[in-house]
């Protein structure tokens, strides 16, 4: 009656082997993160006022990025899990959603390394700072949601719509808490980036891309395989009866 | 498929259901106003005595009284529906999910709406604010306001409502959510209540159009996903 | 297939149904870590009244919310008025009448106006005729502005039995609609039920009290382990006996010959 995709279907599985491949592509990422801030670091001269601290930029910058990148990644594989109710896909958002929260985490604990010295203050109501730790939050609330459920389809559907209206948040809120910031006219930090930090930037986004895929990867696999060992000991449960018969 | 008409008609009556059982013990309506009023007190103590920052601080307080209190209102809004087993029911007749949605947001707009028609009015005594001078522009604020405020609150309360921990979770998902509504109302009633010398609420007052737009419909199509069993 | 709603409010069946009401294949359904349906075929045609019986607990009540498409099924499908259980469940609601554990009544609402409501919720014309009709065929005439916070659980099942009588599903689900009601209730239940099939529509009433539904029900399947097995005599024989039980059960294979005999 219909290929099911429900996490029942879960016992159908074969117990999959993550390949080498990503093995290969951790080294290769954490490799790469390590050379990007050795070029970035060499690649441009110490900034005029704050020193070295403004290097900081090279991996807060990228990790927001990405971070804003997974959150998109969740927005999309959580559309398609509501169409197809793949359990795959859940588990693949939730993961998304994983590494989405520490990259913005680290995005916010570098943010405020940076502020401290530069402006005296760990915080300052940044739009985008500001905007990153409602993101957290807002994420945080996605994680404990899943916490609180017990039945899988029910936890992958409501996950899926929270995931969904969450990221629709993201443009929304940065916007206000641009105009709200501005009506004070306060001095945010600064946008503009020298063009001799390009590239280090750039660098360091790939990197961080690859960091992040890797443990996107690691981490549905290891989900997969949960679903799975608890699969399997259900169908034994379940069809243990039928030799009776 | 449902004509508009015919899902107008089963929302207003879900609407209609649930106002007046709401309405025949009032239970839920006294226990919110009751803790608003505590709140503004609570907030007079905190920031004031002094009327004049009391004044700067009242759009803010006023919207998080309405936060805080009304959140309070979305789980009952399908405890009901919980307690006697009416939610089968209810989602076995035919037609539209979203018709159950429109009704119950409708119910809870209403409901919150009440409970600031006697919060703002207290707000302006306790905080010498000039209330009939910027009763329109109030009104507006607090109806767009609301609006995005009660939009989600229905929506996600589908889901809290039916988790452990349901007082704790709903504020937590929702809250985040609401930056943007928060931020807006309360800069556009900051602004009215001073007369807007700078039509600064027109931009906030767009702002607060496009959330209800984005999450109005948003929240229309999610909820049938989630109120299913 | 298809009810329509004439002008005065009644319903009828445009076409007699020729082929069965439910059809069901493969049934399994998981909570969690616990499968509570194993492997369920089950076939409910025009005018059959199938007693579903089995311990508490036993999936009974799963089983019916799969029916009425409350519930997914994790595996296996099956077909409701020629509609696909999981794709068509929108086309099913509507005809399904679920009588549950709870009446599902607002208790500050009166009787009249809960089914009031249902009413208007599914589409029919309010008629306070109506209402006061059904109302006085379950003998609750006097309490129809009595607010439902104040019945008795046999009241308000009773009131949820007068909603059944204005929808008229042509699919009936009971869940223990025994339980909570003295000798007139069950006669109430007894007698729409008779009415219900007489006119072609199909019943499935869950029960562990097979004695009540005796002359009513036709067909008795049993639930055990999951899994359903017909009992091959009708309703009368004792409850308690374990003859002749045939498993019903073939996951994925097509449903065995002897299921049509007796069905």
């Amino acid at each position: 009656m219909g290929r099911s995709t429900g996490y029942a279907a879960a016992t159908a599985e074969r117990v999959p082997r993550q390949g080498r491949g990503v093995t290969v592509l951790g080294w290769i990422a954490f490799l790469g993160l390590a050379g990007a801030q050795v070029v970035a670091f060499n690649l441009s001269a110490p900034d005029r006022d704050m020193g070295h601290l403004q290097k900081i930029m090279y991996v807060h910058v990228p990790a927001a990025w990405i971070a804003f990148l997974s959150f998109f990644f969740v927005f999309v594989v959580s559309s398609i899990y509501l169409w197809r109710r793949d359990w795959r896909h859940d588990l693949l958002a939730a993961a998304a959603a994983e590494v989405g929260v520490v990259l913005t985490a680290l995005t916010l604990a570098l943010g405020m390394i940076w502020a401290r010295p530069t402006w005296g203050v760990w915080w300052t109501w940044d739009p985008r700072l500001t905007t990153t730790a409602i993101m957290l939050v807002i994420y945080a609330g996605y994680m404990a949601l899943r916490g609180f459920v017990e039945d899988p389809e029910r936890r992958g559907v409501w996950s899926a719509a929270v995931g969904i209206l969450a990221f629709l948040n993201v443009p929304v809120v940065y916007m206000s808490v641009r105009w709200w910031r501005s009506i004070h006219q306060v001095q945010s930090s600064p946008s503009t980036i020298d063009p001799e930090y390009v590239l280090g930037l750039r660098l360091n986004a790939v990197a961080f891309l690859l960091v992040a895929l890797y443990f996107l990867l690691r981490r549905y696999h290891a989900a997969r395989l949960e679903v799975l060992a608890a699969a399997r000991l259900e169908e034994d449960a379940l069809t243990g009866e039928e030799a009776h018969v | 498929m449902m004509s508009p008409k015919e899902v107008a008609g089963r929302a207003l009556a879900v609407a209609w259901k649930d106002l007046t059982a709401e309405w025949r013990t009032r239970a839920t309506f006294n226990a919110v106003v009751a803790l608003a009023v505590v709140m503004l007190l609570l907030f007079g103590f905190a920031l004031g005595p002094e009327t004049e920052a009391l004044q700067r601080a009242a759009a803010g307080i006023i919207w998080l009284t309405i936060l805080f209190s009304g959140v309070l209102s979305f789980n009952r809004s399908y405890q009901i529906e919980l307690d006697n087993g009416a939610l089968e029911t209810l989602l076995l007749y035919p037609g539209s999910r979203k018709a159950i949605f429109l009704g119950k947001f409708l119910a809870n707009l209403v409901f919150v709406l009440l409970v600031e028609a006697l919060l703002v009015p207290l707000a302006a005594i306790l905080y010498d604010l000039p209330l009939v001078r910027a009763l329109p522009g109030l009104i507006l604020v607090s109806v767009l306001g609301t609006f995005g405020f009660v939009v989600l609150g229905t929506l996600y309360a589908a889901m809290a409502s039916r988790v452990r921990a349901r007082e704790v979770l709903l504020p937590l998902l929702l809250f985040p959510m609401l930056v943007p509504v928060l931020v807006a109302a309360v800069a556009a009633t900051a602004a009215v209540l001073v007369g807007d010398p700078m039509g600064d609420a027109g931009s906030w007052i767009r702002l607060l159009v496009v959330f209800d737009l984005i999450f109005g419909i948003a929240s229309f199509f999610a909820f049938e996903y989630v109120i299913e069993e | 297939m298809r009810n329509v709603t004439t002008p005065t409010g009644e319903r009828e069946s445009a076409v007699e149904s020729a082929g069965p009401i439910v059809e069901l294949s493969g049934i399994a359904r998981k909570f969690g870590d616990r499968w509570a349906l194993r492997g369920v075929d089950l076939s409910v045609g025009p005018g059959e009244g199938v007693a579903l019986l089995g311990r508490n607990g036993g999936g009974k009540t799963t089983l019916l919310r799969i029916i009425a498409t409350l519930l997914r099924p994790s595996r296996g499908g099956g077909r409701i008025f020629g509609y696909d259980l999981v794709r068509e469940a929108a086309s099913i609601r509507g005809e399904i009448g679920l009588l549950g554990h709870t009446p599902g009544l607002y208790g500050d609402l009166t009787a009249a106006e809960n089914l009031r409501f249902a009413l208007r919720m599914s589409g029919q014309p309010v008629s306070m005729d109506r209402i006061r009709e059904a109302l006085a065929k379950v003998s609750l005439e006097g309490f129809a502005d009595e607010r439902t916070r104040g019945f008795s659980a046999g009241m308000q099942r009773r009131v949820a039995l007068a909603r059944l009588l204005l929808l008229r599903p042509r699919l009936v689900l009971l869940d223990e609609p025994y339980a909570a009601f003295d000798a007139a209730g069950i006669e109430l239940i007894n007698s729409y039920l008779r009415e219900h099939l007489a006119q072609g529509g199909a019943a499935v009433v869950a029960t562990h009290d097979l004695a009540r539904a005796r002359g009513v029900l036709g067909r008795v399947v049993e639930l055990k382990g999951g899994r359903a097995s017909i009992r091959d005599d009708s309703v009368g024989a004792d409850p308690g006996g374990e003859g002749g039980a045939e498993p019903l059960t073939r996951t994925g294979a097509a449903p065995s010959p002897a299921r049509e005999r007796v069905g």
